[in-house]
């Protein structure tokens, strides 16, 4: 079970996409979300879905993991058509099933939010498989670190996610090894109501809180020896730079961007 | 002077709310390229020591002056930090990012060491440790051993003077244990000072100093040989010899011809070997 943890859903091969400066990654990401909500109809969903699909087959995801990222959203995702379906109103009904009127607004309303929903969900996703945690939160770091004036602590949220994720498995082997050595002196973290075994986890709770307390400690010294002193006078291993690629990933969103604000006046139907 | 690299005065030392000094009234020197350890019970206060080394705590009483520095002064507190680096117990809780090449790089970055002479300096202190093949490994796939001398690369690429152990093999198993201590001998050939804090006899045989603590003081110091010759001088630290000085020890007073200085299992082979030639 420890062996195969992921962190994030990071999908780790070399593509184009997964080579752009995660600086730059984020930003189309806002982009791209501002973009799908300005879409002004439906016609205007295929201009996403060609940007989406591009994006996709330069990346070399398989296709099947893009849409394994929607499963978590499918309740919320019936929810919202059931709803825009039946609560929109208008004047159009379409079919009477006695309890209530299907209208045509009411169809596409809810097909227009589900899919809003569905590529919103997409896009995130092609940002977080492509992107590997520790890269993202540099990217962040950076994009963030203009705050500083005001106080922010770009810095040091970006030193707490790093040393979170190097822990995430640390923490998870000691769980691991803290409810063995439970369960061979016979606690139970399996079977009994809901509050039984939830007290049952307190003796691999408290243990594992106390550890890493005392990890927090050691940690502390050790990086205090290694000269750490907070973001000040700090330079990077890593120098990130907007090359070529990153330009034309630019270039291809804003064209994204231009397409939808202008779909209404360049396709004659509207729906 | 120049040649006395770590120089402790008349040291005390003591935790909040702790009863005794931890580091009590300690005169200590280290000369420079030497291999020093420093033998002692738990609570001996051993690991307090080094950590007076580096500055990481501050004496109540005394000077520790590390490389011509004082730790007192505030303003060399990250030159002494840079210049003394320092290995701790636990593999796990002292690696800080989530590959291995990242975090070589992190004592570079905190003491501002330009992006493009990182890369070989990494290369460099990787190749030392003989981690290359790793680099773009994460940590909680490495072995102890593995995951210590991670730790050793990432002060070596801030080419310190001093490399400080505080019982860096304790939580290792044997194979570990003996990476370990075989890739710090290797530095010390090249000309590092260490300063070894263990508890395992055999390390200690292997150093060219010896000190033993107790309670806080330095209690007996020496080469090896001159330390370990005889059990009864170890009696009251309740600390006991390598097992081979031991048996030397036996073998002799059961009338075998063995000479003083056996330390190590290389040693009795040796002799025992010489022996066997002149029967």
């Amino acid at each position: 079970m420890l062996e195969n943890i992921t962190l994030g859903q990071y999908y780790p091969i070399k593509s184009p996409v997964h080579a752009l400066d995660p600086r730059v990654k984020i930003l189309l990401l806002i982009a791209y979300i501002t973009g799908v909500f300005l879409v002004p109809d439906l016609t205007g969903f295929i201009i996403v879905l060609l940007y989406l699909a591009l994006a996709c087959r330069l990346s070399r995801l398989p296709f099947r993991l893009l849409v394994k990222s929607l499963k978590p959203l499918r309740m919320i995702l019936i929810f919202t058509f059931i709803l825009n379906l039946f609560f929109t109103g208008g004047e159009t009904p379409l079919l009477n099933l006695g309890f209530a009127t299907l209208t045509k607004e009411g169809l596409l309303n809810a097909l227009r939010y589900s899919l809003r929903l569905v590529f919103l969900v997409l896009g995130s996703s092609m940002l977080t498989l492509t992107t590997a945690p520790v890269v993202l939160t540099d990217g962040l770091e950076r994009l963030l670190s203009p705050l500083k004036v005001i106080h922010f602590p770009a810095h040091e949220m970006a030193m707490m996610m790093t040393i979170a994720l190097r822990f995430i498995p640390t923490l998870l082997e000691e769980a691991d090894k803290i409810m063995k050595a439970q369960s061979a002196r016979g606690a139970d973290f399996e079977s009994g109501k809901l509050f039984e075994r939830a007290k049952a986890m307190v003796p691999l709770l408290v243990p594992l809180f106390v550890s890493a307390f005392r990890r927090a400690g050691d940690l502390a010294m050790a990086m205090e020896a290694r000269c750490y002193h907070g973001g000040e006078g700090r330079t990077r291993l890593n120098v990130l730079k907007v090359e070529r690629r990153d330009w034309i990933a630019i270039l291809i969103t804003a064209l994204f961007i231009a397409l939808i604000v202008l779909e209404p006046r360049i396709v004659p139907w509207h729906v | 002077m120049a040649d006395e690299i770590i120089v402790l005065k008349d040291v005390c030392y003591k935790y909040e709310d702790a009863a005794r000094n931890a580091v009590d009234h300690v005169d200590l020197t280290v000369r420079r390229g030497e291999m020093t350890a420093v033998l002692g019970r738990n609570g001996s206060g051993k690991s307090t020591l080094v950590k007076l080394i580096n500055g990481l705590i501050l004496p109540d009483s005394g000077t520790v002056t590390t490389d011509g520095m004082d730790t007192q002064d505030d303003a060399l507190v990250w030159d002494i930090r840079q210049r003394a680096g320092m290995v701790f117990q636990n593999p796990d809780n002292q690696l800080v990012a989530t590959v291995v090449r990242d975090d070589v790089a992190f004592g570079l970055e905190n003491t501002g060491v330009p992006s493009e002479e990182m890369p070989g300096r990494i290369e460099q202190a990787l190749k030392a440790v003989n981690m290359l093949k790793y680099a773009e490994r994460a940590p909680h796939l490495l072995s102890g051993g593995q995951k210590q001398r991670v730790a050793i690369a990432g002060i070596l690429a801030m080419r310190p003077d001093i490399m400080l152990f505080d019982e860096a093999t304790a939580m290792l198993d044997p194979r570990g244990r003996r990476e370990v201590f075989d890739t710090v001998r290797q530095l010390n050939r090249e000309g590092m000072t260490v300063v070894w804090i263990t508890h395992f006899m055999e390390e200690a045989a292997q150093c060219e100093t010896v000190h033993i603590m107790h309670d806080g003081a330095v209690v007996l110091s020496g080469t090896p040989q001159e330390v370990f010759s005889d059990r009864k001088r170890l009696e009251p630290w309740r600390l006991d010899v390598p097992p081979m000085a031991a048996l030397a020890q036996r073998l002799r007073a059961a009338g075998v011809a063995l000479p003083e200085g056996i330390l190590s299992i290389d040693d009795m082979t040796r002799e025992v070997e010489a022996l066997a030639a002149r029967l």
